[in-house]
């Protein structure tokens, strides 16, 4: 009797370890839900901030966000899974792609602010292009390399490797097979973890800090060498560098940027979860 | 050949090279990043000695003369690392056990999801909710002048590790053998007996992975510890004082320097610390996952 009282305890124990770790995310959750949807209306959404941002929306903030992620995507999706593809179907178990898997295996550990002195060291200063839009895009792109490259691997190899010998049977060159008999049952993989790479950088701060991200600017940016504002900056700013911001903007602030993270991942986890469901092979 | 076989040859000769050159691109950035870090930091030690620059007692680099000595930022570092990771080794390490050998289906899914959820709030956002509740908590529990200490970052931050713990060491749970279960049960061990003395051990090598990639998440962590810890680049005496990380301080300072300048040299100096730490720790862990996986 004594061995399954031990064991009672014990799972007991590792149950509650769990419950702090569940719990916890449902508490933050529901205070920043209950908080910050009085501070949400469609003027919030769509005005600029007025006042010394105490009144007013966070449309610029929103915006700018929108653009930087977009901008990222449209760098890293394309690198992304082009070196996923090099990874899989070409690379052999050798001493230079033991090297490449190492170097995702950094970058994905590569602290964000580390990516801020980068961007500001590589794209604002060498190459000029000032903090902008552009900059921070790429700073946010190279961050999210790994997550795309990683999600397109998986579901490059999730592929089986007969559709690939019926293909090449066939006489198709290498390439062709890739692009019609693999890429085509490899994209919901590709895409579930281009969204995910989407929500990380839309929460990001540190990398934009010194790459694009601006402090107070009401007006709408023109061109991809503008500066812009960012929800997750913003959030920031309003927190803790200007005193006498009323709580529900900063709680409405920090519920806009939560829904538009948490809709992203919830978006990857069904495309997933239908993927997997369809899958018929 | 044709001509048609032939512009599609070239065609495909030019794909594949950019697939080789996509592939090593990883590499190429690892390098440049550490390239620039060099290149921007590396200025400041014509001026200040490496050995004054990691065991030198004062960080004053607006002061005149300014001192450049990241002892106090490196012992924030740990003293909140340190923190983070007495709550959320054995926490999350447990409810990786939970979640990955003694919950049932559907709720083994439902607390995956929880986990992932954790993941993904944005780290200004735990950082906002740390100040906001965590801090006036710990400020009256202890009887503090204020609540942004290291303590409240150590816990914010063990919030921030535990998806990774979690998740890498279930992974690791899960891949342990079947066989090794059936073995333990069939001799009459109990199901808690299978699961701390053979599966937990066998497991041992990607648990450990598990725990260095949070530590390395924590020690990078940079948005939430900033807003948490309270910002005094002094050395730290207690857990119960404001404290200043590594990363914490290149965020903060980085907008007030002059480029090119000593300070400005300074912060990337602490950047290309950060670089190496975090190689080695995530380097390392890789090992041990390989190691697993064999």
């Amino acid at each position: 009797m004594n061995v399954y009282l031990k064991q009672k305890i014990a799972f007991s124990v590792l149950f509650l370890c769990t419950l702090l770790v569940i719990v916890p995310v449902l508490v933050i959750l529901a205070i920043i839900f209950v908080k910050g949807m009085s501070a949400i209306d469609i003027s919030f959404l769509t005005e600029v901030p007025i006042k010394g941002m105490k009144e007013g929306g966070i449309f610029p903030a929103i915006l700018g966000t929108l653009y930087l992620v977009l901008g990222a995507v449209l760098f890293a999706v394309p690198l992304g899974v082009l070196s996923a593809i090099y990874l899989v179907e070409y690379s052999r178990e050798n001493f230079l792609s033991r090297l490449v898997k190492l170097a995702i295996v950094n970058l994905a550990g590569v602290p964000s602010v580390v990516y801020g002195l980068f961007g500001l060291g590589i794209f604002v200063l060498y190459f000029e292009f000032g903090a902008s839009i552009l900059s921070g895009s790429l700073t946010l792109g190279i961050m999210i390399l790994p997550v795309i490259i990683t999600a397109s691997r998986e579901a490059l190899e999730s592929v089986p490797k007969s559709f690939r010998i019926v293909s090449l049977s066939l006489g198709a060159s290498k390439w062709q097979t890739i692009r019609h008999s693999v890429l085509p049952h490899a994209l919901p993989g590709i895409l579930t973890g281009t969204i995910l790479g989407l929500g990380r950088a839309a929460g990001e701060t540190a990398p934009i800090l010194f790459t694009v991200a601006a402090f107070y600017l009401p007006k709408l940016p023109t061109s991809i060498f503008d500066q812009t504002m960012a929800l997750p900056y913003h959030l920031y700013v309003i927190s803790t560098q200007v005193p006498g911001i009323p709580e529900n903007v900063r709680y409405g602030t920090a519920l806009v940027l939560l829904l538009l993270v948490l809709l992203l991942n919830l978006a990857a986890i069904i495309l997933r979860y239908q993927f997997r469901k369809r899958k018929r092979w | 050949m044709d001509t048609h076989t032939k512009i599609r040859k070239i065609k495909e000769f030019i794909i594949e090279r950019l697939i080789f050159l996509s592939g090593i691109m990883s590499i190429i950035i690892v390098a440049l990043i550490f390239a620039f870090l060099l290149k921007e930091g590396l200025t400041l030690f014509w001026q200040v000695p490496l050995s004054d620059f990691i065991f030198a007692r004062n960080w004053y680099p607006i002061s005149d003369p300014p001192q450049f000595g990241i002892l106090p930022l490196i012992l924030g570092s740990v003293l909140v690392t340190a923190g983070a990771a007495v709550i959320s080794v054995p926490i999350g390490i447990g409810s990786a056990l939970f979640i990955a050998e003694i919950a049932p289906p559907k709720t083994k899914e439902i607390m995956k999801a929880g986990v992932e959820l954790l993941a993904a709030i944005p780290s200004v956002v735990i950082g906002f909710i740390g100040m906001i509740t965590l801090a006036p908590i710990i400020k009256s529990v202890f009887g503090l002048p204020t609540g942004l200490t290291a303590l409240s970052g150590a816990i914010t931050l063990a919030f921030m590790a535990m998806p990774t713990i979690v998740s890498i060491a279930e992974d690791a749970i899960t891949a342990v053998p079947r066989q090794y279960r059936e073995a333990a049960i069939a001799m009459g061990a109990t199901k808690w007996q299978t699961t701390w003395r053979i599966v937990a051990y066998a497991a041992r090598p990607g648990m450990l992975a598990a725990v260095m990639l949070g530590i390395g998440r924590v020690i990078g962590e940079t948005m939430a510890v900033m807003m948490v810890t309270g910002n005094a680049a002094l050395i730290p005496h207690s857990i119960l004082q404001p404290v200043r990380t590594l990363t914490a301080t290149v965020a903060a300072e980085m907008g007030e320097t002059v480029q090119g300048g000593e300070h400005y040299a300074a912060l990337f100096a602490i950047g290309i610390v950060l670089f190496i730490i975090t190689f080695l720790i995530n380097g390392a862990a890789d090992l041990y996952l390989h190691k697993t996986k064999k």
